[in-house]
C-alpha cells in the first residue's frame, strides 16, 4: 500500500518522546563532566558507576534547566515534584535502576505550535521529567558490530548519569497525510527552542537529542486508538519523518491485510528506510517506579519559577514573526528562510551590515544551491555572515558586481581567506573607469550598428545585447550599470 | 595497664597524654582479637598492617606536637556494610567477596580524621538482613556470653567485638534494631541515631530511608564520643540533616534525669516478651524513677502494625538497591563461559551470590512493588508509617523519652529461628518504629536472665534529640552500675 | 491478595534476576505467602485520609551546585570489574536492545 492510499484508508494518531541532554557542566547526581568524547570510563565516581554505597545529589542547574524548559513549552511546573527509580536490568544501567520521574514529574500539560505548509498544529506537551542517561556499550565479534549476533559488549559509563530532559507529547491527532511532516516540524521545533534556551547542545547525530516515535493507526479519526509501536533509534530530523512515514505504510499494510499491531519497540534503520521488531518480550515489562528514597522532593517555590521565567528566551515563533516585520518579508519569503535553516544566519548578516534583501538573496540563492549540491548544511558551508555581509558591502559600493561576488565566495569556500583577500588575491576589481568603457562602448556600437539603430530609434531594452558586449570584451569585470548609461548617454538617448 | 579493659575516651586520653603510644594499644586488642576471633567469628577481615601504620601516624602526630583528634590511635572495628578505601568490604555476601572499594565512606573518613585506628571489618548477616549473623555468607558470629548462642544482627559481629574486648569501639548500621538488638544480646550499649544525624553515604544501602550507621561502645560515654565522631551534615548524602549535632557527649557527662519524663509504651511491655526482660524493665524504670524522672505511660496505637509495614517496605528498596549486584562493575561473576547471554549471567550469579534471606526479601520487594499491588502493599504500609510518625508525636507531648524493652528475649540458640522468618523478624517488634519514624534509639544493658544473658533496655527520642537518650543512659548506667562480663 | 504460585514466584524471580532453583521456586511460594498473609495487616489501619510517608525526613530542595569534583580514574573505576577490555567494562553478549 502506498503512504497516500494508507492515510487515505486510515487516520494516523502519534506520540512522540525526544530526550534532551543537557549541556551542563556536571552529570545529574554527581560532579563528573560531561563533555564528550573522553577516554572511556574516565568521566565515572562511585555515584554515576553505582559503586555499593554511594548515593545521589541533585544537581540545582539541571532542576533549572529543566523548570525552563517547561516553562517554554508552557507547561505548569509543579509546586512539588519528585525522583522514583524505573527498575530494569540492564548492562549500560550502572544500579539496574535509572532515577526518573514517575507520577510526579516537573512539568505537565503544556504545548508547542509547528506549522506545516502554512498551517498551524497545537502540538500538546504531556510532561516533561527530569532522570539520568545510561552507559554506552560497544557490540564486539560477529559480523555486524551490531548487538545482534555479537558475542560480546564492552561498556563505558562516562555517558551514564548525565541530566536528561524526557518531553511526552499527548497523543497528536489530526494530522492526517501530514502527520511524517509534522512530526518533523514538532522535532525540529524544539530542537529550536533547545537551542534558544541554551540549555543542549541538541545535536542528534551525537545523541544529545533522541526521538523515540510512537505511532498508531485507526480506521477513522472518531475510532479509538489502535494499538501503537515505538520506533527507537530515530537519530535525524528527515529520520524522524521517514520512520513516522514508513511505520504508517506497514502498519496500514498489516491492518489492511487482516493482522494485528503488536505492541512492541521497534528499531529504525536508517540505510534501509526501514524499521525492524525488537526482541519480543516474554511477558511485559514492570518498571516496579516507587519514590526514590536517596533524594528529597522538588518543591519549586512560586519565586523561583517567576525568575526563572524572566530568563527565558524570545519563543522561536514570536521570534520569527518579529524578524519577518523587520525584514520586510512576505510569508512565502520567510517561510523559505526557516526552511533553509538561515533565520540566524540572516539575522547575523543583517546585523554585520547587508540588508535584508541582500542577505537573503546571497543565503537563499547561490549559497543554498551550494549546499544542496554538496550536502552540507547552510551554516557549516565555510562562509560566514560577516563573509556574506562584506560581499555585500562590495556590490553595494560598486567595487564587485554578482558574477565577480560568486568568485569571491569560491575563494572562500576554497579557503582563500576573507573577502578582501580573496578579492586581492585573485584580482577582482570591476572596472568603472570612465575612459577604459568608453573605448568598450565605441567598439560595441561599431561592431554592431543595426542594435545601436534600434536603439536611437527608441527601443531602449535593446541596449542590453550592447551591454553584453561590453562585459564580454572586459571580461566581466565592468559596472554593469555605468556601461548602460554610457552607451545610452553616447547613443544620445534618455529613457 | 590492660588496655582490653579500659574505656576508650581513657585509652582517647592516655595516648593524647603519652602515658602510652597508639601502636600499643592497637597491638594489644589486635592480640585480642588473635586469641578470640577464631572462636567467634566477629571479624571478616583484620587489618593489621593497616591499624598498625595508622597508630605509629598517631605516634607521631603527637611526637611533632600535632593536634590529635578526638578518637586518636584508639581502635574503631566496622561493620562489613560501610565503605573503607582499600580494605575489603563484602557485607557478609558472597556476591561482594573480595570487594576493594576505591572510596571511604563518610563515616570512615570521620574516623581517620579523628585519628581512630581501623582494626577491622566485622561480622554481619548478609546485606544487613537478619537478626542472628547466621545469614553471613561466611559463617556466624558467636556471642561471648555462650558461644553456642547468636549474638543478635545484623550487626551481630561489632557488637561481639565490643562485648569480647576485641575493640574498644565498633560502628554498626541500624535499619530494624541491627545495632540495638546485637547490642542488647551481648550486653553492651548501641545506638540508632536520628535518621539523617550520621551520613549513609558509603553505607551500603539495605533500605534507604531507614538505614542509619551508629556506635557500639562498653558505656555511655564511649558511645557518645564515637557518635559525636560520626554524626554532621555531609553534603553527599542528600537526607542528610543540616542542623548541629546534638550535644550527645555532654548529655553522657550529665546523666541528670531529674524532672526527665519517660514514656512507657503501653503496646511494648507485655505479652511476647521474656519474664526476665520484663522483670528487668520495670526494676530499670524504679531506678530511673529513684533518680528523679517521671514515669509516665504512653499509648502508641499503630505500633502493632510497624512491623507489617517494615516487612513491606524494606524488600521494597532492598530490591532495588541489590540490583546493582550483577556480575558487570564488582564483585563475583559465575556462569559467563562466552555462550550465555548477559541476563543468564546475572541470574545465575545473583542465584549463587545471595544467601537465602537475601533472595526471600528480594522476592518480596519486588512482589510488593510490581503493578497491580503497589498501592495494596508499598502505598499502604507508607500510609502506616504516617500513623506510627503520628503516634510518636504523640507521645513526645508527654514524655521527653520513650522506655522499651529492647528486644523480647534473650540470646537463642544457633540454627533456632534460621528458617522461620516470621519468628526471627518479631525480635525486632521493639526497635521498629523508631526506623520507620526516623527517631533515634539506644539500648543498654539493665541485667542477666537467669541463664546469665544480658537483658536490655530501649530508649528512644525525638528526631535530633539524641542527647537526650545519653542523658537518660548515662542515668540508668549509674544506677544498674553494670559489671558483668562474657 | 491470591495465594502465590510458583508461577508467581518464577515470573518474580525473573523479574529480579535470579535463576531460583526448582526447589527453591517451591519453598519461597510457601514463605512468601505465609510473610505476605502477615503484612497484609497494613491495609486495616491505612486509611484514605491518611498522607503516604516515604521519607523520615522532611526536606525539600537538597541541591548541588554545578560544579566538577574529581572522580575516579579509568583504573579506579575498573578495579573491581569481573572482566574488562580496552578500558572497558567486557560483559556477556547482550540478546537485544531494552
Amino acid at each position: 500500500m502506498t503512504f497516500e492510499q494508507a492515510v487515505e484508508k486510515f487516520d494516523p494518531v502519534l506520540g512522540l518522546e525526544v530526550h534532551v541532554e543537557l549541556n551542563t557542566e556536571t552529570k545529574m547526581f554527581c560532579g563528573c563532566p560531561t563533555t564528550f568524547g573522553g577516554d572511556p570510563n574516565s568521566q565515572v565516581c562511585p555515584v554515576c558507576l553505582g559503586l555499593p554505597g554511594s548515593l545521589p545529589v541533585v544537581n540545582a542547574k539541571a532542576v533549572e534547566s529543566a523548570i525552563r524548559i517547561g516553562l517554554a513549552l508552557n507547561c505548569s511546573i509543579a509546586p512539588w515534584s519528585r525522583f522514583a527509580r524505573k527498575n530494569y536490568f540492564y548492562p549500560d544501567m550502572p544500579k539496574n535502576y535509572q532515577i526518573s520521574q514517575y507520577d510526579e514529574p516537573i512539568a505537565v500539560n503544556g504545548y508547542l505550535d509547528v506549522e506545516v505548509d502554512g498551517q498551524t498544529y497545537r502540538i500538546g506537551i504531556e510532561r516533561a521529567h527530569m532522570e539520568e542517561d545510561t552507559g554506552k556499550s560497544l557490540h564486539m565479534g560477529g559480523a555486524t558490530g551490531r548487538i545482534h549476533g555479537a558475542d560480546y559488549s564492552l561498556v563505558d559509563y562516562n555517558r551514564a548519569g548525565i541530566p536528561l530532559i524526557e518531553i511526552v507529547t499527548k497523543p497528536i491527532t489530526g494530522t492526517g497525510a501530514k502527520a511524517p511532516e509534522v512530526a518533523r516540524a514538532y522535532v525540529t521545533a524544539l530542537r529550536d527552542l533547545l537551542r534558544a534556551l541554551q540549555v543542549s547542545d541538541v545535536r542528534m547525530e551525537q545523541g544529545s537529542l533522541r526521538c523515540d516515535a510512537n505511532v498508531s493507526l485507526r480506521p477513522s479519526p472518531d475510532a479509538q486508538f489502535g494499538t501503537r509501536t515505538e520506533t527507537k533509534n530515530v537519530n535525524s530530523l528527515r529520520s524522524v519523518e521517514r520512520a513516522v512515514r514508513y511505520e504508517i505504510e506497514r502498519q496500514a499494510d498489516v491492518l489492511d491485510g487482516g493482522g494485528v499491531i503488536v505492541q512492541e519497540t521497534r528499531h529504525w534503520h536508517e540505510d534501509t528506510g526501514k524499521t525492524t521488531s525488537g526482541r519480543t518480550k516474554e511477558e511485559a515489562e514492570d518498571y516496579r517506579y516507587f519514590p526514590e528514597p536517596d533524594l528529597a522532593p522538588v518543591a519549586a517555590s512560586a519565586e523561583w519559577v517567576d525568575q526563572l521565567r524572566t530568563t527565558l528566551p524570545e519563543p522561536p515563533a514570536q521570534r520569527r514573526a518579529r524578524l519577518q516585520q523587520d525584514w520586510g518579508f512576505t510569508d512565502l519569503e520567510m517561510r523559505d528562510v526557516v526552511n533553509a535553516e538561515a533565520v540566524e544566519l540572516i539575522e547575523e548578516t543583517i546585523a554585520a551590515g547587508a540588508t535584508a534583501g541582500g542577505a537573503k538573496k546571497w543565503w537563499l540563492g547561490e549559497l543554498a544551491r551550494r549546499s544542496n549540491d554538496s550536502g552540507v548544511a547552510l551554516a557549516d558551508l565555510g562562509i560566514d555572515p560577516d563573509g556574506v555581509a562584506r560581499i555585500e558591502t562590495l556590490i553595494a559600493e560598486g567595487s564587485l558586481n554578482d558574477k565577480m561576488a560568486r568568485q569571491v565566495i569560491d575563494g572562500i569556500l576554497a579557503g582563500e581567506g576573507t573577502a578582501d583577500e580573496v578579492v586581492a588575491s585573485r584580482g577582482l576589481v570591476v572596472v568603472s573607469d570612465d575612459g577604459a568603457l568608453t573605448v568598450a562602448v565605441q567598439e560595441a556600437i561599431s561592431a554592431n550598428p543595426d542594435v545601436a539603430d534600434k536603439v536611437r530609434g527608441g527601443k531602449v531594452a535593446a541596449v542590453g545585447a550592447l551591454v553584453g558586449a561590453v562585459m564580454k570584451a572586459t571580461r566581466g569585470q565592468a559596472d554593469a550599470g555605468r556601461v548602460r548609461e554610457l552607451l545610452l548617454e553616447t547613443l544620445g538617448v534618455q529613457e | 595497664m590492660t588496655f582490653t579493659s579500659t574505656p576508650a575516651v581513657d585509652l582517647a586520653a592516655g595516648i593524647a597524654a603519652g602515658d602510652y603510644s597508639a601502636r600499643e594499644v592497637a597491638t594489644a586488642f589486635l592480640d585480642r582479637i588473635a586469641e578470640t576471633d577464631g572462636e567467634l567469628n566477629a571479624f571478616l577481615a583484620v587489618d593489621t598492617p593497616g591499624a598498625l601504620a595508622a597508630a605509629d601516624a598517631v605516634d607521631a602526630a603527637r611526637a611533632s606536637g600535632e593536634t590529635l583528634g578526638p578518637l586518636a590511635g584508639v581502635p574503631v572495628a566496622v561493620k562489613d556494610v560501610i565503605a573503607t578505601e582499600g580494605l575489603v568490604t563484602t557485607c557478609g555476601s558472597r556476591i561482594l567477596e573480595g570487594w576493594i572499594p576505591p572510596y571511604d565512606a563518610t563515616v570512615t573518613a570521620h574516623l581517620r580524621a579523628a585519628g581512630a585506628v581501623i582494626i577491622g571489618k566485622t561480622n554481619m548477616d548478609e546485606f544487613a538482613m537478619g537478626s542472628s549473623t547466621e545469614n553471613s555468607a561466611y559463617g556466624p558470629a558467636r556471642n561471648p556470653w555462650n558461644t553456642d548462642l547468636i549474638p543478635g544482627g545484623s550487626s551481630g559481629g561489632s557488637a561481639v567485638a565490643v562485648a569480647a574486648r576485641q575493640a574498644p569501639l565498633s560502628i554498626g548500621t541500624d535499619t530494624g534494631g541491627s545495632i540495638r538488638q546485637p547490642a542488647a544480646m551481648t550486653g553492651v550499649v548501641g545506638v540508632k541515631p536520628t535518621y539523617g544525624g550520621v551520613s549513609r553515604y558509603g553505607l551500603v544501602a539495605l533500605a534507604s530511608s531507614l538505614d542509619q550507621a551508629g556506635p557500639f561502645a562498653a558505656t555511655v560515654a564511649d558511645a557518645a564520643a564515637l557518635h559525636a565522631v560520626m554524626a554532621g551534615h555531609d553534603p553527599k548524602d542528600s537526607t542528610s540533616i543540616d542542623a548541629p549535632v546534638p550535644p550527645v557527649v555532654a548529655a553522657a557527662a550529665n546523666g541528670d534525669v531529674s524532672g526527665m519524663r519517660i514514656g512507657v509504651v503501653k503496646q511494648l511491655t507485655g505479652e511476647g516478651f521474656q519474664r526476665e526482660v520484663r522483670e528487668h524493665f520495670q526494676k530499670s524504670l524504679d531506678l530511673l524513677a529513684d533518680a528523679g524522672a517521671q514515669i509516665v505511660e504512653v499509648s502508641c496505637p499503630h505500633f502493632e502494625y510497624a512491623l507489617a509495614a517494615y516487612y513491606l517496605i524494606l524488600p521494597s528498596e532492598c530490591s532495588s538497591n541489590l540490583a546493582k549486584f550483577d556480575a558487570i562493575r564488582y564483585g563475583l561473576r559465575v556462569g559467563d563461559d562466552g555462550e550465555r547471554s548477559v541476563e543468564q549471567v546475572m541470574a545465575m550469579t545473583r542465584e549463587a551470590g545471595f544467601g537465602p534471606e537475601v533472595k526471600r526479601r528480594i522476592m518480596l520487594g519486588t512482589y510488593a512493588l510490581s503493578s497491580g499491588y503497589y498501592d495494596a502493599y508499598y502505598g499502604q504500609a507508607q500510609k502506616v508509617r504516617t500513623l506510627i510518625a503520628r503516634d510518636f508525636a504523640q507521645a513526645f507531648e508527654v514524655a521527653d523519652v520513650l522506655a522499651t524493652p529492647t528486644a523480647p528475649t534473650t540470646a537463642f540458640p544457633i540454627g533456632e529461628k534460621v528458617d522461620d522468618p516470621l519468628s526471627m523478624y518479631l525480635q525486632d517488634i521493639a526497635t521498629i518504629p523508631a526506623n520507620l519514624a526516623g527517631v533515634p534509639g539506644m539500648s543498654l544493658p539493665v541485667g542477666l536472665d537467669d541463664k546469665g544473658l544480658p537483658i536490655g533496655l530501649q530508649f528512644m527520642a525525638p528526631a535530633m534529640a539524641d542527647d537526650r537518650l545519653y542523658t537518660a543512659g548515662a542515668a540508668l548506667e549509674a544506677a544498674v552500675g553494670w559489671e558483668a562480663r562474657p | 491478595m491470591p495465594a502465590l504460585s510458583r508461577d508467581d514466584v518464577a515470573h518474580l524471580a525473573r523479574l529480579a534476576r535470579l535463576e531460583l532453583t526448582d526447589a527453591e521456586l517451591g519453598h519461597y511460594a510457601e514463605q512468601l505467602d505465609v510473610i505476605l498473609g502477615a503484612v497484609q495487616r497494613v491495609s486495616e489501619v491505612a486509611a484514605d485520609d491518611v498522607d503516604p510517608m516515604s521519607h523520615p525526613v522532611a526536606i525539600s530542595n537538597v541541591f548541588r551546585p554545578d560544579q566538577q569534583v574529581p572522580g575516579l580514574t579509568s583504573d579506579q573505576a575498573l578495579s573491581g570489574a569481573p572482566a574488562v577490555e580496552d578500558e572497558r567494562f567486557r560483559v556477556p553478549r547482550i540478546l537485544d536492545e531494552e
